[in-house]
């Protein structure tokens, strides 16, 4: 009991005068102030400028994507739906603190994404729209920390702009802390705004509204009949998505931590693709159509834990549930293992299953009496497994001894669905300060 | 599945509420506060967060995105 004791004392005693040695930037404040352990930190502040603006985080993010599988929406649920996309983001946090001393954070993203896909060459019914794309996706959050009330406040902004898909995003979010710092209550209200360009298979282009072309792309290439290129004038249709995200995380012991998830999110407009055929039990194809509305119901937690010095558990539960019909369950594991305090290596495993919506059918299923009808995948009846490994590095002195760059992250992961799409992912995200 | 669901929770809260929540000093939270135990997606996570609300009829509760974007091909 007396060691404990003791070692309580001198881990305090070292623990006041580290903080100690860290204020001592004064002198003279301090040369005449009377020797004392408590001193507060706030009255050091002669030469401490809390309000400048610096560069807290940068964030690179960089992504592989691939994909084969033979379902292809486009083509009414079968040909190939083969996907290379490769992303690059990046996420500057800015951080500053205003009159009140509360803590102000400015996030300002930018990603950009190339993609090709082969079905997107089938949006013309010769096989010759262009199978590329590409997307910007820019985003601003501007969150105010307090840090004695232990809430914070913030608004952001997101676009997402492809040819035939344009996303405006605006956000609320706020988060409470319990009194005694354990728990935190978060609550976020989310709107999308999007525009989806009505481009339609070739064989439904009225003649008339695409003069001198006889293809048009998702990609947004218009090829006109004498072989050039031009931008064909196509109206859109609005898609409009609410949600309201809350959260409530709790640390429960010194190893153990639990967050509690849950989202209302109601979407209204065109929520289909004017681009994805149907092909009925009659043999003729249609453009796919579903309900105006959708409602989703998902609800989660996660539960991370620390066994021993090395091992962490992080796990994750979600059931959702729509009014389309689709109930699924998603399970998540984790096993980051630390083989040096500043290197660890994660294998994780996803889990998914999903039961289909009732507007789906595969090709040639449909009736044409039916009110409703899709032949996307997206929609059907499947499980699917993801694993894969990770690997952190983040030591003191900086990755690969260069001071700026704390931390360095690679993940690569094999995704396969029992409908037969199989993908791979590899990303790379590099953090500097 | 909603009975399977609701048993799940039972038990999970039946855990929490059986090891109860202990009040925690700030020195006594270094586990938690490690960078792998963050109850959030990691970073690295951006795009298969993506490329999995295109490819599946299920999203949100991730803390990530939950609508917008279109994920056409």
């Amino acid at each position: 009991m007396r060691k404990v004791y003791l070692s309580v004392i001198g881990f305090s005693l070292l623990c006041r005068f580290n903080a100690w040695s860290q204020t001592k930037t004064d002198t003279a404040l301090v040369s005449k102030a009377p020797v004392s352990l408590y001193k507060p930190v706030t009255q050091d502040s002669s030469q401490y400028k809390p309000r400048s603006l610096r560069v807290d985080e940068i964030d690179l993010v960089s992504s592989y994507y691939q994909q084969s599988g033979n379902h292809s929406a486009i083509q009414g649920g079968m040909g190939d739906e083969s996907v290379t996309d490769i992303a690059n983001a990046i996420d500057i946090n800015l951080v500053w603190l205003n009159n009140k001393l509360n803590k102000n954070t400015l996030s300002v993203g930018f990603g950009f994404d190339y993609h090709s896909a082969a079905s997107q060459a089938w949006v013309s019914s010769t096989g010759a729209s262009s199978p590329t794309g590409t997307r910007i996706y820019p985003s601003l959050d501007w969150t105010v920390e307090n840090a004695k009330k232990g809430n914070s406040i913030g608004i952001g902004a997101y676009y997402s702009g492809e040819y035939n898909y344009q996303s405006l995003g605006l956000d609320l979010h706020f988060s409470q802390k319990t009194a005694n710092k354990n728990g935190e209550f978060s609550a976020k209200l989310q709107g999308y705004f999007d525009h989806v360009k009505l481009i339609y298979p070739s064989e439904f282009i009225p003649q008339s509204t695409v003069i001198n072309s006889v293809v048009t792309s998702a990609s947004g290439t218009t090829l006109s009949s004498d072989g050039g290129h031009n931008r064909a004038n196509i109206p859109s249709s609005p898609r409009t998505s609410l949600n309201a995200s809350l959260s409530y995380a709790q640390m429960i012991n010194s190893r153990l931590q639990v967050m509690f998830l849950g989202d209302v999110v109601t979407q209204q407009g065109y929520l289909g693709l004017p681009f994805h055929r149907v092909y009925f039990n009659t043999g003729k194809d249609t453009i796919e159509k579903l309900p105006s509305s959708r409602f989703k119901l998902p609800l989660g937690f996660r539960l991370n834990y620390f066994v021993g010095d090395n091992i962490i558990l992080r796990s994750y539960y979600r059931y959702y549930f729509d009014n389309w019909g689709v109930k699924s369950n998603t399970v998540g594991l984790e096993i980051p293992y630390k083989i040096t305090p500043f290197f660890s290596i994660s294998p994780f495993y996803r889990y998914y299953d999903q039961s289909a919506a009732k507007y789906f059918a595969p090709y040639g299923v449909h009736s044409p009496t039916d009110e409703y009808y899709t032949s996307n995948y997206e929609y059907a009846k499947f499980r699917s497994s993801f694993y894969g490994v990770g690997f952190r590095i983040a030591p003191p002195n900086g990755v690969f001894g260069w001071q700026g760059m704390h931390e360095l992250e690679i993940r690569y992961g094999h995704y396969t669905q029992t409908t037969d799409l199989v993908s791979d992912v590899i990303s790379l995200n590099l953090g500097f300060k | 599945m909603i009975k399977h669901l609701a048993r799940l929770l039972s038990l999970l809260i039946l855990m929490i509420t059986a090891t109860s929540c202990v009040h925690l000093k700030e020195y006594q939270k270094s586990r938690l506060n490690d960078a792998e135990m963050a109850l959030t997606n990691r970073k690295v996570e951006k795009n298969e967060l993506n490329f999995q609300s295109y490819r599946e009829a299920a999203s949100g509760a991730n803390s990530g995105k939950t609508g917008g974007g279109c994920g056409c091909n």
